[in-house]
C-alpha cells in the first residue's frame, strides 16, 4: 500500500513490471521489494527445502527469502533479490523454485515430511541398495534442491573491470562514511566512497529523521563538488585483500531496460592506503514459531518502506521487540497513517509509545496465515494474547557488518553490552571500522567515529588533519535484552533461506556436532545466499545454549568473501571468447591465411597447419605433399614463434657453458652449435641452437614453449649465481621474423633474394646478410634434415620477405609449408620435441648423456647424475616402424606379456606417416630402449582401439649420417 | 596483495612470478655431497611466520627479489634485489 | 546406532530425540598403543583402518581444533583415479575401490557420486597425452574412454565450441569419478573409529614429539604427556611444523588453494568438468552449489585464503570455456593449505625416528586419497612395512630421484 506524500520515488515516473506475468505499477527509484509490497504482494518466493511460502523479509542485499529470476535478452539472472533490483520500464521477474506455480507449489509437501527432513538426514538414509544413489535418491534430491535457473546459453551482455586507486577508500555512506569522506576529502586526501545502495545516505535515508534532509543533501553536495572525491553508489565493496586491495562490484546497468553500450556490471580492484568500515549494521530477525510467514519483517526494512519508498508494509502492524528501536519505527508508522496493533517488547521495563499499546515480558509463541499472516499468539505480562495481524515486525537488535573486518582471518570481538561482535583494531592492516558497523549506534556517535577516524588515518598517511564540525545529532543509547529464541513447540527459524531451525541447531549438539564449523556444516545454518548475515550469532547463540558454552567462547565461522554475492560474469569480465589469453600472430599470418591455412594454436601463437592446394581434401594430402615439395626442392616456413634471446658481454661467454649442459665459449664466431639445457634437478627444460655472433655475442634460441621460462631462468642464474659476471641479454623474439628455407634448392632460392650471392657458408654456420638493403641474419641450421637456412630480418619486413620467398620458392616447385610437414620431417630425422623433453626426460633418456661436458659444471649437472635419472630401467628414446597407422600416447608390451600396468614398457611420443619412406613412423620412450633396436614390440591403444606390432629402430629413420644437411 | 620492486615501485602481485624459497640461493659447488642438493632443491623450513623467498618481476624490469614476508599474514617486510644482496656473488 | 532409512522415519516419528551422539567426546589417556596425530579426513581413516584391518583399538587421534577440521572440509570434493604414473597408478586406483563400498563400510552417507570426470584438451599434443594417461588408467585395470566433440556437445552442451580462446579438441573420461560430500568423509570415518573404540580427542594440540634413543615414545600436548610407542603424523598443511618437532625438514613447501561455489542453481552441470588449458575444474553439489577451483596462489602461505589474481584468473576460464556461467554468482569463496612436494606426489612412509611415521604432501590431491591413504598409513604403522599400493611414497625419492612428477614441472614445488 503506497502512502501519500512519503517516500524518495519519483511519482512523476511511473514504472510497469511484470512479476511472474501479472502487470504491475510502480515508480522510477523503486526496488522490486518496494513495488510488490505497494501491489499488496505479499508471497514472493518458497524456501530451499520444505518450500515454505516466504515474503520479504529486509530491505538490503541480506535479503533470504525474496529471490526472483529477472528475464532479459532471452536470457535470466537467478537468485536476483528483490530488495537490490531496481524496476525499470518493461521489466519481467518470476518467482523461481516453484512447480507448477508460487501459489501451488507440489514440493510443499516436504513441510509435511519435516520430522524426517531434520539436520543431516541424508548422511542417514538413502545407503541402500547402493546402485539407488546415483539412479534415483541424489537425481530426486538434485531436483528439489537448488534455487533458481541458471540457462545453459552464453552469455549475451558485457561485464568489465577495472582498478582504482585513493588514499582512502570509505565503505558506506551512512553518516560514519559520509563524516568519513568529508574529513578526509576537506583535508585533501584522494577518497572513494562506495555505497552498496542505489542512493547515498544509508540509514539516514531509511530512518528519514535522523539528521534531517539538509544536511545529508548539503554533505553530497559538497562531496559532489570536490575533484578529489569520487562518489560510487551501487558498489558494493565485497572483499578486503592483501596490501590494502579491496574487491568492489557496482551494478552498471542492470537497473536499466536493455542497454547494449552499457555493461551489466563493473569489478573493482580498488587500491587504498588506508580504509574505514562504515557499512552499518543489520537488525536481528528473532526465532519463534513459525516465524517465517510473509508479513513477517524486519522493523528496520518497514521503516525503509515507509520512509524511502512510501510503502506500508501491511494494514495492521504489531511489532516485536527487544530494543527501543521498535518505538520509533512504530511512531513514524503511526504518523504515516499506518494502524499500529501493538508493540510486544519482550523486556520487563520499556517506554511506552502514544497512541499505540505497549506489553512487557512478552512472547510470540505462534503464527498463522499460510501464504500470508493473519494472526499472532502468545503471552505477555497481562496473560495470552492472540492478535490478528497482517504485518509483523520483528526487531530483534543489531549486529554490526563486522564481514570485510574479518575478511583476512581476525575474529571479532563479543560485546555483552550490546550483544553483538565488533570489529577489533588491526584485523585487515589500514581498515579502521567506524558507526554501527563498530556498535556505536547513535547518529552522533556514527558522525563522531566517522571523523575519529579519517583523521586518524590522514594522520596515518602523514596528511594534514583537520577536524570539521558535527552536526547536531540523536545519541540515544542503546538498550538491548537479548532474545535468541521464543520457547515453543513448533519450528522456530533462524535461516530462512536454507530452512535451519532451533531444533536442526540443537539435534546438531546432541549428536556432538557442536563445534561451531560442525553444527554449520551439519545443519547448513549460514551456507545460504545471506551466508548467515541474518541467522549466524542467533544460531551460534543457540548452539551456546544447547552446549553450555558462552557465546564468545562458541565463536563465530569464518567470514570469507565476497560480502556478498558476485556474478562469474563481472568476476572473469573480458575472459569469454578469445578474451581469455593473448593472442599472438607471426608477421606470416596474413600471408598464411590468404593461402588458405588453417591456424591452429601453438602456446599464445596462431602457426599454419598446412597449406592446400586445389583437389586436396584431406590435411594428409597437403602434408605429403609440402614433406615431397621440401626433400625435393624447397620449402619456406615461418619459425619466428622459436625464442629469440640476444646475449652479450665480456662473460658471455662463460655464461652460456653455465646454463648449457655443452660448451660454447669453444663455439667459433661465425658458428652455430645445438645447445642442451637441464633445470636444476637435473631433467631437460629445453633445447635449442645458439650462435655466436661476435666475440661477446651470441643469439640464443629456445622452443617456442620454453621461451618465457627459459628467459626467467637466465635471470635467475645471472642474478642468483653470478651477478658478477659482465653480461647482459634481453628477448627479441617480437624483433626478428625468421624463416627456414629448406631443401635442395634452398641455397638456390636464397642467392635469388640475396643481395650478395652466398659464397661458402657451411652447415652450421651464421652471419649477416643483406635482402634488398635491408639487414639480415642467416643461419645455416635444419630442423627437416634437409639443406636449410633461417633468414631473419626485422619484423618489420617480415611480411615482405615470407611473400618474397614464397614467389621465388613456387618458381622452383617449392611452396610454404606449415606445421604438420614441419613435424613429419622432423620425426623422420629423429629430432626431438616438447612432446619428447616433456619434463621428466633426462639426458640419459635421450641419449644425450655424453652432452654434459666433464670438465665444467653446469646448471643440473650433479642432480642428472642422481641413480633416478639413469639406468636400464628409465625409458629411452627409441624409433618405432609399424606398416598399420598408430597414434600417439599408445603404450608399450613385449609381445606375450599380458597388458596391464605390471608390464608396461614404454608410451609412443610422436608418430606421422613418412611419405619419404612411406611407412608409420614413432618417437617413443622404451625401458632399456637403445638395447632393443629391431626387437618387435606390442603397441597398444585403449583409446583409439589400436594392437599392433612394430619394430623398434634407432630414432632417426632418415639420412642418419647427415650427408643432405651438410650438402 | 602487492610487492615492493626496489627498482619500480609498488606492484601488483600479478606482475610477478614467485619460485620459492630462498634456500634456490645457496647452490652448492661442484661435487658437494648429494644432501647440499636435497637441502637446496627439496627440503623446507617452509615456517608459519616471516620467510624469506624469491620473486620474478617478469612483467616489469626483470630483476630476481628477495622477499621477507609473512606467510600467515601476508604482509611483506622488505624486498631486495637478488643481484644486490650481501655476499651473493658465486 | 545404526543409521538407515527406518531409523529416520522412526527417529522422525519421535521428536528425533533419539540421536545419540556420532562420536563419544574422551579424556586423553595416559598411553595408548599408537597415536594419530590429525583428525581431518587422512588421520580419521588411518584410525579407523588400525582398528578395523589391524586391531588396534586402543588408539587415540589428536586434533588440534575441530575433526575434519583441514582440508577435508575445504576442497572441491571431486574423486578420481585417473593418474599415469606407476605409483599413483595403483594408488589412487585403489582408493576408488575403497569409495565405491565407502557407505556400507561406515554406515554414513559420504554421497559419492560417480557422475563421470571429464578433462577437456584443446590441441593435437594435448590429446596424445590425454591418450597416453587414458591408457595408463585401463592398464591399471580403471575406466577410460575418449570422447569427440559431438559426444561432448552431447553431454555438455553448455560448453562454447565456437568463440573460444582454445577450441575444444576433446574429452577423456573416467565415469567412474565424481564426488562426494567432503565433511560426510570425515565425519563418518570418524564416527565408525569411535565405534570401534579408538579415542578422537579434539582440541587436543599437539606441542611435542618425545624420542629416546631415536624411538617415539609419546607426545606432548595441550591436554598433557600422552604416551605411545608409535605415532603417526597425518597433518597435511602443517606437515612441516609437527615434523619439526621431530627435528625433520620436510620436503614441503605450503601454498594456498582456494576454491569457490554459487548460490544455488536448479540442475545444470551433470559432470566433473576440468579445463585443459588452465587450471580450471568445476561440478554441482546436489544442493545446488557449482563448486570450482583453479590453481594455487603460487607464494607460500599459511593464510588459508587467497588474493584476487587467481580468483579472476579462475571466473575468466570458466567464461571462456562455459560463458553461461556469467550470470551465477560466487557465494563464497574459500583457501585450503597444501603440502606441496617438488614432484606433485605424497609421502607415506617411516622417519628416521623409530616408531614416528609420516602421512603428507598431498598437493591437490588430498581428498580423493583419503581412503587410500589411511588404509596404507595404517598398513606401514602397523606392521613397519609399504603397502605394495604406497611403496613408491618414499621420502628419500627426491634425494634419489625416484620422482613421480605427472606435471613435468620438475622439483619447484609451487609448480605441481
Amino acid at each position: 500500500m503506497r502512502i501519500a506524500g512519503k517516500g524518495l520515488i519519483d511519482r512523476s515516473e511511473p514504472v510497469t513490471f511484470t512479476f511472474d506475468g501479472t502487470r504491475h505499477h510502480g515508480f522510477k527509484g523503486d526496488t522490486l521489494a518496494s513495488a510488490l509490497l505497494a501491489n499488496g504482494v505479499r508471497l514472493v518466493g518458497r524456501s530451499f527445502k520444505y518450500h515454505r511460502p516466504r515474503g520479504i523479509l529486509t530491505a538490503g542485499p541480506e535479503e533470504p527469502n525474496a529471490m526472483v529470476e529477472v528475464l532479459d535478452n532471452g536470457s535470466q539472472t537467478p537468485n536476483t533479490r528483490a530488495t537490490v533490483q531496481e524496476i525499470y520500464e518493461g521489466m519481467a521477474a518470476q518467482s523461481q523454485n516453484r512447480w507448477p506455480s508460487l501459489r501451488f507449489d507440489v514440493m510443499a509437501v516436504n513441510d509435511l515430511a519435516a520430522p524426517f527432513l531434520g539436520a543431516g538426514f541424508y548422511y542417514k538414509t538413502f545407503m541402500w541398495p547402493r546402485a539407488f544413489w546415483e539412479g534415483l535418491y541424489e537425481p530426486l534430491i538434485r531436483r528439489a534442491a537448488g534455487l533458481g535457473t541458471l540457462k545453459p546459453h552464453h552469455e549475451p551482455a558485457s561485464y568489465e573491470k577495472a582498478f582504482a586507486f585513493c588514499d582512502l577508500l570509505v565503505i558506506g555512506s551512512g553518516p560514519a562514511g559520509l563524516m568519513a569522506a568529508l574529513t578526509a576529502a576537506q583535508n585533501g586526501a584522494d577518497v572513494i566512497l562506495a555505497e552498496q545502495d542505489s542512493v547515498l545516505g544509508g540509514r539516514l535515508v531509511a530512518e528519514a529523521n535522523a539528521l534531517g534532509a539538509d544536511w545529508l543533501t548539503a554533505t553530497l553536495a559538497e562531496l559532489k563538488s570536490l575533484p578529489n572525491v569520487r562518489l560510487m553508489p551501487r558498489t558494493t565493496v565485497v572483499g578486503a585483500y592483501d596490501q590494502g586491495t579491496y574487491a568492489a562490484l557496482e551494478r552498471v546497468g542492470l537497473h536499466l531496460p536493455n542497454q547494449p553500450h552499457l555493461p551489466r556490471e563493473c569489478f573493482w580492484r580498488i587500491v587504498a592506503s588506508q580504509a574505514i568500515l562504515a557499512t552499518g549494521a543489520l537488525e536481528r530477525p528473532i526465532a519463534f514459531s513459525n516465524n517465517d510467514r510473509p508479513g513477517i519483517m524486519l522493523a528496520s526494512a518497514a521503516q525503509t518502506y515507509l520512509n524511502r519508498f512510501g510503502v506500508s508494509p501491511g494494514d495492521k502492524v504489531t511489532l516485536f521487540a527487544t530494543n527501543d528501536h521498535a518505538r520509533t519505527v512504530a511512531r513514524q508508522l503511526i504518523a504515516a497513517g499506518v494502524k499500529v496493533v501493538a508493540i510486544l517488547d519482550s523486556r520487563s521495563e520499556a517506554s511506552s509509545v502514544e497512541d499505540c499499546p505497549v506489553y512487557l515480558n512478552a512472547a510470540i509463541t505462534d503464527t498463522a496465515g499460510r501464504r500470508s499472516l493473519t494472526q499472532i499468539t502468545g503471552h505477555h505480562a497481562g496473560g495470552d494474547f492472540l492478535i490478528e495481524t497482517d504485518c509483523l515486525l520483528m526487531s530483534g537488535g543489531w549486529n554490526p557488518l563486522v564481514n570485510l573486518a574479518c575478511h583476512q582471518n581476525a575474529r571479532p570481538a563479543w560485546r555483552e553490552d550490546i550483544a553483538a561482535f565488533v570489529p577489533q583494531p588491526g584485523m585487515v592492516p589500514g581498515l579502521s571500522a567506524a558507526g554501527s558497523a563498530n556498535g556505536a549506534f547513535s547518529t552522533h556517535a556514527a558522525l563522531f567515529e566517522g571523523r575519529t577516524t579519517a583523521l586518524a588515518a590522514l594522520t596515518a598517511m602523514g596528511k594534514p588533519a583537520q577536524a570539521p564540525d558535527l552536526p547536531q545529532a540523536e545519541d540515544a543509547p542503546y538498550r538491548v535484552q537479548a532474545l535468541w529464541q521464543v520457547p515453543g513447540k513448533g519450528r522456530a527459524w533462524l535461516d530462512f533461506a536454507n530452512d535451519v531451525t532451533v531444533k536442526d541447531v540443537r539435534q546438531s549438539a546432541q549428536e556432538g556436532y557442536s563445534s561451531v564449523e560442525h553444527m554449520k556444516r551439519y545443519t547448513t545454518q549460514g551456507m545460504a545466499p545471506d551466508q548467515g548475515k541474518n541467522s549466524s550469532v542467533g544460531a551460534l547463540a543457540v548452539l551456546a545454549d544447547a552446549t553450555g558454552r558462552g557465546i564468545p567462547e562458541t565463536g563465530t565461522t569464518t567470514f570469507r568473501a565476497p560480502f556478498t554475492p558476485v556474478s562469474i560474469g563481472a568476476l572473469g569480465a573480458g575472459g569469454q571468447g578469445a578474451g581469455f589469453a593473448p593472442q599472438r600472430y607471426m608477421t606470416s599470418d596474413q600471408a598464411s591465411r590468404d593461402r588458405g591455412a588453417p591456424m591452429i594454436e601453438a602456446g599464445l601463437w596462431y602457426r599454419p597447419s598446412y597449406f592446400p592446394k586445389p583437389g586436396e581434401t584431406t590435411w594428409r594430402q597437403s602434408c605429403d605433399r609440402e614433406v615431397l615439395m621440401v626433400r625435393s626442392a624447397v620449402g619456406v616456413a615461418d619459425v619466428s614463434t622459436l625464442g629469440k634471446i640476444d646475449i652479450q658481454g665480456k662473460d658471455a661467454a662463460r655464461f652460456l657453458d653455465f646454463v648449457y649442459t655443452n660448451t660454447f665459449s669453444s663455439l667459433p664466431v661465425g658458428r652455430v652449435r645445438y645447445g642442451l639445457m637441464l633445470r636444476e634437478d637435473g631433467f631437460v627444460m629445453d633445447d635449442g641452437t645458439t650462435a655466436r655472433l661476435g666475440e661477446n655475442h651470441y643469439l640464443m634460441t629456445t622452443t617456442t614453449a620454453a621461451a618465457g621460462q627459459v628467459m626467467r631462468h637466465l635471470d635467475f642464474i645471472h642474478q642468483a649465481y653470478c651477478p658478477d659476471f659482465q653480461v647482459r641479454f634481453i628477448s627479441v623474439t617480437e624483433s626478428w621474423a625468421q624463416f627456414a628455407v629448406a631443401g635442395p634448392l634452398s641455397k638456390m632460392l636464397l642467392n635469388s633474394l640475396l643481395d650478395e650471392r652466398l659464397a661458402d657458408f657451411p652447415f652450421m654456420s651464421c652471419g649477416e646478410v643483406t635482402v634488398e638493403g635491408v639487414k639480415a641474419r642467416l643461419f645455416r641450421i635444419s630442423f627437416s634434415g634437409e639443406e636449410g637456412y633461417e633468414i631473419a630480418v626485422p619484423t618489420a619486413y617480415g611480411e615482405a620477405l615470407f611473400r618474397d620467398l614464397l614467389a621465388k620458392a613456387e618458381t622452383l616447385d617449392g611452396g610454404a609449408y606449415g606445421m604438420e610437414a614441419l613435424n613429419v620431417m622432423r620425426i623422420e630425422k629423429g629430432f626431438i620435441t616438447h612432446a619428447e623433453i616433456h619434463g621428466r626426460v633426462t639426458a640419459f633418456d635421450i641419449g644425450m648423456a655424453k652432452m654434459v661436458a666433464a670438465k665444467k659444471d653446469c646448471i643440473g649437472k650433479a642432480s642428472a647424475t642422481r641413480p633416478g635419472l639413469n639406468g636400464p630401467e628409465r625409458e629411452q628414446l627409441v624409433g618405432l616402424r609399424c606398416d598399420a597407422a598408430i597414434g600417439a600416447g599408445a603404450h608399450l608390451f613385449t609381445p606375450g606379456d599380458k597388458v596391464e600396468r605390471v608390464n608396461d614398457q614404454g608410451y609412443v611420443t610422436s608418430v606421422c606417416y613418412s611419405p619419404t619412406l612411406g611407412t608409420n613412423l614413432a618417437l617413443a620412450f622404451l625401458k632399456d630402449g637403445r638395447a632393443r633396436h629391431g626387437q618387435r614390440i606390442r603397441l597398444v591403444d585403449h583409446m583409439r582401439k589400436t594392437d599392433v606390432i612394430c619394430e623398434v629402430t634407432d630414432p632417426v629413420f632418415l639420412d642418419p649420417e647427415g650427408a643432405k644437411l651438410r650438402a | 596483495m602487492r610487492l615492493t620492486c626496489p627498482l619500480c615501485g609498488t606492484r601488483d602481485r600479478r606482475e610477478f612470478y614467485y619460485s620459492g624459497s630462498d634456500d634456490y640461493l645457496n647452490r652448492p659447488s661442484e661435487g658437494a655431497p648429494v644432501e647440499a642438493w636435497d637441502d637446496m632443491l627439496h627440503l623446507r623450513v617452509n615456517p608459519a611466520g616471516v620467510t624469506k623467498d624469491l620473486w620474478y618481476h617478469e612483467t616489469g624490469c626483470g630483476s630476481w627479489l628477495l622477499v621477507t614476508r609473512n606467510t600467515v599474514t601476508h604482509a611483506v617486510l622488505a624486498t631486495e634485489l637478488v643481484a644486490a644482496r650481501k655476499g651473493g656473488a658465486a | 546406532m545404526r543409521y538407515s532409512g527406518w531409523k529416520v522415519i522412526t527417529e522422525g516419528l519421535l521428536g528425533n530425540k533419539g540421536w545419540g551422539k556420532a562420536w563419544r567426546d574422551p579424556a586423553p589417556k595416559a598411553e595408548y598403543d599408537a597415536i594419530v596425530i590429525g583428525g581431518g579426513g587422512h588421520g580419521l581413516a588411518t584410525a579407523y583402518y588400525l582398528a578395523k584391518n589391524h586391531g588396534l583399538t586402543n588408539i587415540a587421534v589428536l586434533e588440534k581444533g575441530y575433526l575434519g577440521s583441514g582440508n577435508i572440509g575445504r576442497n572441491t570434493t571431486i574423486v578420481r583415479a585417473n593418474y599415469f604414473l606407476p605409483g599413483n597408478s595403483e594408488f589412487y586406483s585403489h582408493s576408488l575401490k575403497l569409495w565405491e563400498k565407502l557407505e556400507t563400510e561406515l554406515n554414513y552417507n559420504v554421497m559419492h557420486s560417480q557422475r563421470g570426470h571429464i578433462i577437456l584438451f584443446h590441441s593435437d599434443g594435448q590429446r596424445d597425452a590425454a591418450v597416453r594417461r587414458g591408457n595408463a588408467i585401463v592398464n591399471q585395470g580403471d575406466d577410460a574412454e575418449l570422447l569427440s566433440v559431438p559426444q561432448l556437445k552431447e553431454m555438455l552442451p553448455y560448453l562454447d565450441y565456437t568463440q573460444t580462446r582454445f577450441p575444444i579438441y576433446g574429452g577423456l573420461i573416467q565415469r567412474r569419478a565424481g564426488t562426494a560430500r567432503h565433511d560426510a568423509v570425515a565425519w563418518g570415518y570418524a564416527r565408525a573409529a569411535d565405534q570401534l573404540g579408538v579415542d578422537l580427542i579434539q582440541n587436543c594440540e599437539v606441542t611435542g614429539i618425545d624420542t629416546v634413543d631415536g624411538k617415539v615414545t609419546g607426545v606432548q600436548t595441550t591436554r598433557g604427556p600422552i604416551r605411545a610407542k608409535k605415532v603417526g603424523m597425518v597433518v597435511a598443511g602443517r606437515s612441516s611444523q609437527v615434523a619439526a618437532m621431530a627435528g625433520m625438514r620436510l620436503p614441503i613447501e605450503s601454498h594456498v588453494l582456494q576454491a569457490f561455489v554459487t548460490e544455488g542453481l536448479k540442475p545444470v552441470i551433470d559432470h566433473v568438468v576440468s579445463y585443459g588449458m588452465g587450471h580450471f575444474y568445476i561440478s554441482q553439489s546436489d544442493k545446488g552449489g557449482l563448486v570450482f577451483g583453479g590453481d594455487i596462489d603460487m607464494y607460500s602461505s599459511y593464510a588459508s585464503r587467497g588474493n584476487l589474481p587467481m580468483v579472476e584468473h579462475v571466473m575468466e576460464a570458466g567464461m571462456t570455456l562455459m560463458p553461461m556461467l556469467a550470470r551465477a554468482r560466487v557465494l563464497r569463496s574459500w583457501g585450503g593449505i597444501m603440502d606441496m612436494t617438488p614432484d606433485g606426489s605424497p609421502i607415506i612412509d617411516k622417519t628416521h625416528i623409530d616408531g614416528l611415521f609420516v602421512d603428507a604432501g598431498w598437493n591437490y590431491g588430498g581428498f580423493k586419497a583419503a581412503p587410500a591413504s589411511g588404509w596404507c598409513m595404517a598398513h606401514l604403522m602397523a606392521t613397519g612395512t609399504s603397502h605394495d599400493v604406497a611403496a613408491r611414497f618414499r621420502l628419500d625419492r627426491f634425494r634419489t630421484g625416484h620422482v613421480m612428477d605427472e606435471e613435468g614441472t620438475g622439483s619447484q614445488h609451487n609448480l605441481h
